[in-house]
Parts: C-alpha cells; structure tokens; sequence
C-alpha cells in the first residue's frame, strides 16, 4: 500500500542555520496527524517544504507515489495538497458565498489560461459546490455576510473550506485553532475535523493546544530543535517523559500514557 | 443578469447608431470623442478592479494613434477599420511585452513605472523629426473598403466606426468580468496569497488584465487620431493618462457601462467648462475630481447601483 | 576634455536644480507616504513669487542683489507656507488614512485647481525674474564660463544635504521623523503627536518646493506649465533614489543630472528618453529604488 504522503532524510538548512534535519515520515491515507512542538522547531519549516514553498536542502517528499520535491507550489496544489493559514487567509470585501464560489470555480475547472478566462465564475457546478461547503462547513448562517466582518472561528472555518474546495487529498492545517476562544476551540475542530473526515482527506494539523491534538489526532509527530523526536499514537506521544519534558508538560497524559486528569 | 446587460448594452449601442443621422455634427463629433476615450477608461477600469492604477495608458493611446497616422503618412494606407484593428494588436502586444516588466509592481510603483514608459515614448517623438516631433502631424482622412466619405458622411462614418468598436468591447469584457479569471480581480487585490495558494498564478492574472487594457487604449487612441485628424506626442504625455484615470474615478469601477456613461459625462462636462469659463476649466475639472473621490468614492457609477440594490452587509440570523 | 567637464559642470548644475525640487517630494513621501503631485504646484507658485518679489525689488531700485535674492527666497517660502498650510488643513487631512493611490489622485486634483488659480493670480503672460542671476556674474574656469548663479545653487544643494542629514540625526524634531517614518503606529503608541509631525513636515515639503521655484525662476521662463514639467522630473529623480529617502534624492539627482547632461552634449536625440529611461531600468532592477528595501509582507 503506498502511503499518500512520504518524507524521506528531509533536511533543510539557511546557510549556517539548520531549521529542519532528519525527517522520516510515511503517512498512509486518511490518517490524522498532530504535529506539535515549540516555536522555531522546524514544524513550519516541514510543512512549507510539503506545499513547495520551501525546497529542501536534502532528501525527498513523495506524494502518493510520485516525487515532488522542489516542485513549485503551484503544481503541488493542483496535484491536490492544499493548506489553511494560521491568520485566516480570506478575501475580505467579498461575501462567504463569494469567497467560496471563487474558491470552488478554480477548484473545479483550473486549467490553463483559456479556460479560466472563457469559464463563468458562478456555473453551476461552482455555485453547487460552494453551497455544498458552506453547509458542510456549518458556516451557512454567515453566507451573505462579508468576510472582513466575521467573528474569528467563522473566519478559520472559511479558510478551511476554501482550502477544500479544490479537493484535495492532503491537507495541511497550520494552528486550526489559534485565535479562538477555549469555549469554541473544541466545536470549531470538531466541524472541520468531521467535513475533513467525510471528504476523505488526509490531515495534518500543526497545534500548540495539547488537549486538541490529544483529542482529534490518530498520531503525532512531536518536533524539537529541527527533528522528530517522537511518533506514534497519541496516548504514548503525549505520555513520553522527552516529549513531556520538552513539548507538552504533564497535564494531558502521564508517564504510563493514561489519562492525567478525567 | 447576464443576459439582461448584454441585452440593454446592445438595445443602447443601436439606439445610439440610429440616432446619429438627426444629432447635430459636433454633438455626433462629441460622442464620437467621448466613446473613444471610453475605450481607455474601460481599459483602466479593468486593472482598477484588480487594485492597480496605472498612469501610463497614454502609451498605448499614443501608439494606437500613431499607428494609424503613420499608415496614411508612409505606406499611404488609409481603410479605416483595419488600420484601428492593427493598433488594437499593435498595442496589445506591446502591452504583452511590457507586461512581463511590470506585471510584478504593485500600488505605487506600478503607477510610477507606468509612467516612466509613457514618458519614454514622449520622449522619443518629441526628438524623432521623422516622426514629426512636437507638432506631430495631420491623420489621412480614413477610408472604408475602398469608399471614401466626407464631411457629415464621414463624422457619422467614423462615429459608426466608433460605436461598432465599443460595443464589440463591451461584450467582450463583459463575459471577461463574469468568467474567473476576471472575477479573481477582487481576490487579486484582496488577497494574493491565498489566490497563489488556491493554485492560480497572480502574475498571470495580471499580466492578461495589462494585455486586455493596452489592447483597448491602442483602440482608443486609434480611434481618437481618425476623428481628431491629428497625432502629437502630448498624447504620451502624463496628463493624458492622467486625463483617463480622471474618467475613471468619475464613473467608477463598477460597470462596463460606468466607462461610457462615466466618458460621456466629462466630455459634456468638459465642453461646458472650456465653453464658460475657458481660462478655469482645470480648475472645474480638478474640484469635480476632488469631490468626487471625497463624496461619491466609488464613482458616479456606483450612485446607480446603490439605488438599484439592497445593501450587501446583511447580518446573520 | 572640454566636453567631459561641460558635462560635469552642466550635470552638476541640473543635479542640484533636481535636488532641490525633489527633496520636498521625498521628504512628504517618507513621512506621510503621501506621492504629492501638487508639489509641481509649490514649484509654480514659488517661481511666479520669486518673479513678482524680483519685480518688487529690482524694477525701481538699485538694491543690493543679494539682498534681492534673499527677498526673493523668503518671498517664494512665505507663499509656499500658506499654500501648504491651506493643501494641508484644507484638504489632506480629511484623507489620511486612506488607500496611498487615492490619495495620489487628490493631490492630482490639487494640482489641476493650483494650475489654474496661477493664471487667477498671475495671468497667462511670462514672467523673467533673471536679475539675481546676471547681478552674479560669472567665472572663467579655462574655456569654460560658468555663472556664479549656477555655483550658488550647487552650494545651495549641498547645504541642504548637509542640513537634512544633520537635521535628522541631531535634532530632536529629526529623530520624532525617523521614527514615524519607521512605523506611524508605533510612534503614535509612543505618544508622538503624528498629526503635528504631519503638518510640520508637510508644510517644510512645501516651503522647499517653493523654495525650488524660486531659486529656478532666473534661470527659466516663468510660464505655464511648469509645474506640469517638474513634477515627472522630481518623481523620476524621487523613484531612482527611493521614494523617502534624501540620500535616495541627492544619488538619484546626481544620476539623471549627469545622465542628462552627457545627452544634451553627446547625443541630444536621447535627453528626454534618458531621464525616463534610467528611471525605468532603475525600477525594473530595484522596484523601490535604490535606497530602500523592500518592505516584508506583514501576514
């Protein structure tokens, strides 16, 4: 079965700077991953050469069997990774259906630059697919209103489902919950988690909130100093004493991967 | 909505082409003028709904122009709609090249460097002998398949011709506007980044909307040096690009329509001032520019709209 | 070798003409990263002041010429205060804040109402104002004869390079401005009255570029359009250097003075297109000029 996303000895320096080293990683389809650790760690560093926006000084990315290491970011995004910002990267002066109907008309058709310039923006298959993710997304309410005066949460949403609406089949998911209240936190990852989820893509999200990632992810990969330090289910990530040590503190799991409080 | 625009712009054009016979000459001369320079503005109004100003247009409205006086000057070819088409293409892909300069400027610096290459154009008329220098040099009286019209016969001809080019514009960039790579403007000016991440290449993007604008000022200026009957390097010069983007701010972004109606309005406008006050009509010019980008910001364009529709910021339920 | 040092002398000269008219220019942009277009219209203004202060002073009397000059220069600032305080007061203040682009196009709307309030005041004829200049004199270098006028000038430009670099580095006004220049935010959020930096430095923007008027008018034509004329030169002279910045200025004037000068003596055909076309080749190699970096996106 090959993995849909494969990282192989990816090492990635600035000149004196190493920012990434080391990264072996094989991720089979659908699977969810958390991806932790502090900042400067390498986690962007790793997710940016993923995209193409970053080429790596050493070894290789392969994306469901084909290489595209160095590939530019474009090509990668239609070969079908796509990823969320972690400042919701939105059209402001243009309403949530807008957004998404742009979204989904490239989505959709995408081809060269004929095709773009003699395909309607608001076909039906555009216009269906917007309202498809709208509702998906449970951001249906806010479907008129203009993006620049979305409340935060809606906003991510937004970023999220425009990320989709290209269907991809990786998607990369950069602090999904940052900027959101604690109260929202949870119901927020839990619309994207399950949209994601009935589309059948492949996540993987970078977070700093602990008890998230303890909560959504199948895995983690817990980075430190430019490697992966740890892999592996949540409870025995989150329960390592190095990972505990350096990363996640002692309050979601403890040493014996058990639950730390109820 | 789509349809019923087309269909209006057309009822409009057709109107306006069978009227012209009973219109007195200098108001089908006026109106000839005014759709002409409409052209440019429409052109402006593509790249505005992108975010980018340009201040440079007059390069390809000088271009366009001389291209039709130089055919009548040197190689004595006069029929008229050929000769606007060739500007059209001339200009068009001189736009292609320029584009690939200035495709990556934003703001300010885009509106700079635009400049600085009409200005080189200007510069190099103004020292060419060849090319007439300073005073420029008169355009043949065009001809049409062979026919050679005159007087009134002509005026209307032209205005015709005129007319028969905006309209094939209109729709043109009409079915432009509604197709993506003319509804991602707003995306564009927006948001670049997230339109690079949606797998669209902004550069690109950009690059055509410079191409569809020099295209259209080529047949303006095209069109302006038959009815005018003269070309002249000040038709590089900044002010006449800074004449277009006037235009432009009057009428506003939103509509095809805005760059006709809004052209229409400061050629009458501009006539009634040069006629009342001849010395001031700058003044009047500047103050209806003033308080237009301070009262009415998105352009007189944009007053109609705003009747016609509900607001657009609606609140959840 | 003559020609190699007319064209120095003559690039010098132009140099410190742009200098002066740009420095106002940059100085406004810098701050309050306003493109004003109207300072063709404080260019304008300034030359037709200098040519009626000249006329006040020379034509009944037999007054000192320096002192004429001096009364010219002062004449030409007072005008440029008051245009500057009415633009500023007037009219900016109600737009700051908005998109740089639209507020480009009122200062162009500015400019067409000034041009035109100059034929209000002053009328369509030409005016001469060449009295300082040929009270000065000139001085043979060899073959060469430069006028002492064009020497003032060249001294006149260093010291305002001289004075802007010291200004900004020593005094305290120069320091508030290197910070708002900086991040107008920031300095605010340190309780710097930006507004009064504002007008302060807008209203010095266009006390120089009157002051650039003034100090041309005996050497032009004082006629209509200058200002139309002047305000591609000072952007061209503005965009080479980095909108901004003065050392920016002063590089940028040298390069087109020069530039220009080796044209007008060389290959004349070409003066025009050199100017505008070093400005270009300029931009296309460093979009914001040679001066000044890039701003990093701010996600």
């Amino acid at each position: 079965m090959t993995d849909i996303l494969s990282v192989r000895d990816l090492e990635k320096t600035f000149g004196s700077l190493v920012a990434a080293r080391d990264i072996t990683v094989h991720i089979p389809a659908q699977q969810t991953i958390g991806v932790i650790g502090a900042n400067g760690a390498g986690k962007t560093t790793f997710v940016n050469m993923i995209t193409g926006h970053l080429r790596p000084s050493k070894g290789s990315i392969w994306f469901e069997g084909e290489e595209i290491t160095g590939r530019p970011s474009r090509e990668i995004t239609r070969l079908g990774i796509s990823r969320s910002f972690q400042v919701a990267q939105i059209f402001p002066s243009l309403s949530v259906f807008e957004n998404m109907c742009t979204a989904a008309a490239i989505g959709r058709h995408s081809g060269g630059f004929f095709k773009n310039v003699f395909t309607p923006v608001h076909s039906a298959q555009a216009v269906a697919d917007a309202e498809a993710a709208v509702e998906l997304f449970q951001i249906a309410r806010y479907r008129d209103v203009r993006a620049f005066a979305l409340p935060q949460g809606v906003r991510k949403l937004l970023d999220i489902a425009m990320a989709v609406a290209g269907h991809p089949r990786l998607l990369l998911l950069d602090e999904p919950t940052s900027g959101i209240s604690i109260e929202e936190k949870f119901d927020v990852m839990q619309v994207v988690m399950s949209a994601l989820k009935s589309r059948k893509i492949t996540v993987l999200f970078v977070e700093h909130d602990m008890e998230i990632v303890d909560r959504f992810a199948d895995r983690v990969l817990a980075f430190y100093d430019g490697t992966v330090i740890a892999d592996g289910a949540p409870a025995q990530t989150l329960g390592d004493p190095k990972v505990q040590e350096l990363i996640s503190g002692t309050k979601i799991r403890d040493t014996a991967g058990r639950a730390a409080h109820a | 909505m789509a349809n019923r625009s087309t269909i209006i712009g057309a009822a409009v054009f057709l109107l306006a082409a069978v009227l012209a016979p009973l219109l007195p000459d200098w108001v089908v001369s006026l109106m000839a003028i005014a759709f002409a320079n409409a052209l440019v503005v429409l052109g402006l109004i593509v790249l505005w709904r992108a975010g980018l100003v340009s201040f440079g247009q007059a390069l390809y409205y000088c271009i366009g122009a001389y291209i039709v006086a130089l055919s009548g000057r040197w190689i004595n070819f006069t029929d008229g709609v050929v000769l606007v088409l060739l500007a059209g293409l001339f200009s068009g892909f001189t736009a292609f090249l320029v584009g690939f300069l200035i495709a990556r400027y934003r703001e300010i610096f885009f509106a700079m460097l635009s400049l600085a290459l009409s200005m080189i154009l200007y510069g190099v008329l103004v020292k060419t002998e060849s090319l007439g220098s300073t005073d420029g040099f008169s355009v043949a009286t065009p001809t049409f398949a062979g026919y050679a019209p005159h007087g009134e016969m002509l005026n209307l001809a032209l205005y015709w011709l005129t007319l028969a080019a905006c309209a094939a514009s209109a729709l043109a960039v009409g079915i432009y506007f509604r197709s993506i790579a003319g509804a991602l403007a707003a995306p564009v000016r927006d948001n670049e980044i997230r339109v690079e991440f949606l797998g669209v290449s902004v550069t690109n993007v950009i690059h055509t909307k410079l191409v569809i604008a020099g295209t259209l000022a080529g047949l303006g200026g095209a069109l302006a040096a038959l009815i005018i009957g003269h070309v002249d390097p000040n038709m590089a010069y900044w002010t006449t690009s800074g004449g277009f983007v006037f235009v432009a701010i009057l009428a506003g972004a939103g509509s095809v329509a805005a760059a006709f109606v809004g052209s229409l309005v400061f050629e009458a406008i501009r006539s009634f001032a040069v006629a009342m006050l001849p010395e001031f009509w700058q003044m009047m010019l500047g103050s209806v520019l003033l308080l237009t980008i301070l009262f009415v910001p998105d352009g007189l364009g944009s007053l109609a709209t705003r009747l016609r529709r509900k607001p657009r910021e609606v609140q959840p339920q | 070798m003559l020609t190699a040092l007319s064209i120095l002398t003559d690039g010098l000269t132009y140099a410190a003409y742009l200098f002066i008219i740009a420095i106002g220019l940059t100085l406004i942009f810098g701050v309050m990263k306003i493109l004003n277009v109207a300072h063709g219209s404080f260019y304008a203004f300034g030359a037709y002041g200098a040519a009626t202060a000249v006329g006040i002073w020379f034509n009944n009397h037999d007054w000192n010429a320096a002192g004429g000059f001096l009364f010219m220069v002062l004449f030409a600032m007072a005008i440029g205060l008051v245009l500057g305080l009415i633009l500023e007061r007037g009219i900016l203040r109600w737009v700051y804040g908005k998109d740089e682009v639209v507020i480009v196009l009122v200062t162009y709307a500015v400019f067409l109402i000034l041009e035109d309030m100059v034929v209000l005041i002053w009328g369509p004829q030409s005016y001469a104002a060449y009295q300082p200049m040929v009270a000065a004199g000139s001085v043979d270098l060899g073959d060469l004869v430069l006028s002492n006028y064009d020497i003032v000038l060249v001294v006149l430009a260093a010291f305002f390079a001289v004075g802007s670099y010291w200004t900004l580095k020593f005094t305290r006004y120069g320091r508030l401005l290197t910070t708002v220049i900086f991040d107008r935010e920031v300095a605010a959020a340190f309780g710097i009255n930006v507004t009064v930096i504002y007008t302060v430095t807008f209203l010095i923007g266009a006390m120089l570029g009157a002051l650039s008027g003034a100090v041309m008018a005996p050497k032009i034509s004082v006629t209509l359009g200058i200002g139309v004329e002047v305000i591609v030169l000072a952007f061209a002279v503005v965009a080479i250097g980095g909108m901004g910045s003065i050392e920016g200025a002063l590089v940028g004037a040298l390069i087109v003075g020069i530039c220009r000068a080796a044209a007008v003596h060389l290959v004349p055909q070409i003066e025009l297109f050199v100017i505008y076309g070093v400005m270009a080749a300029v931009l296309i190699v460093r979009p914001h000029g040679l001066f000044v970096r890039a701003q990093p996106r701010k996600i």
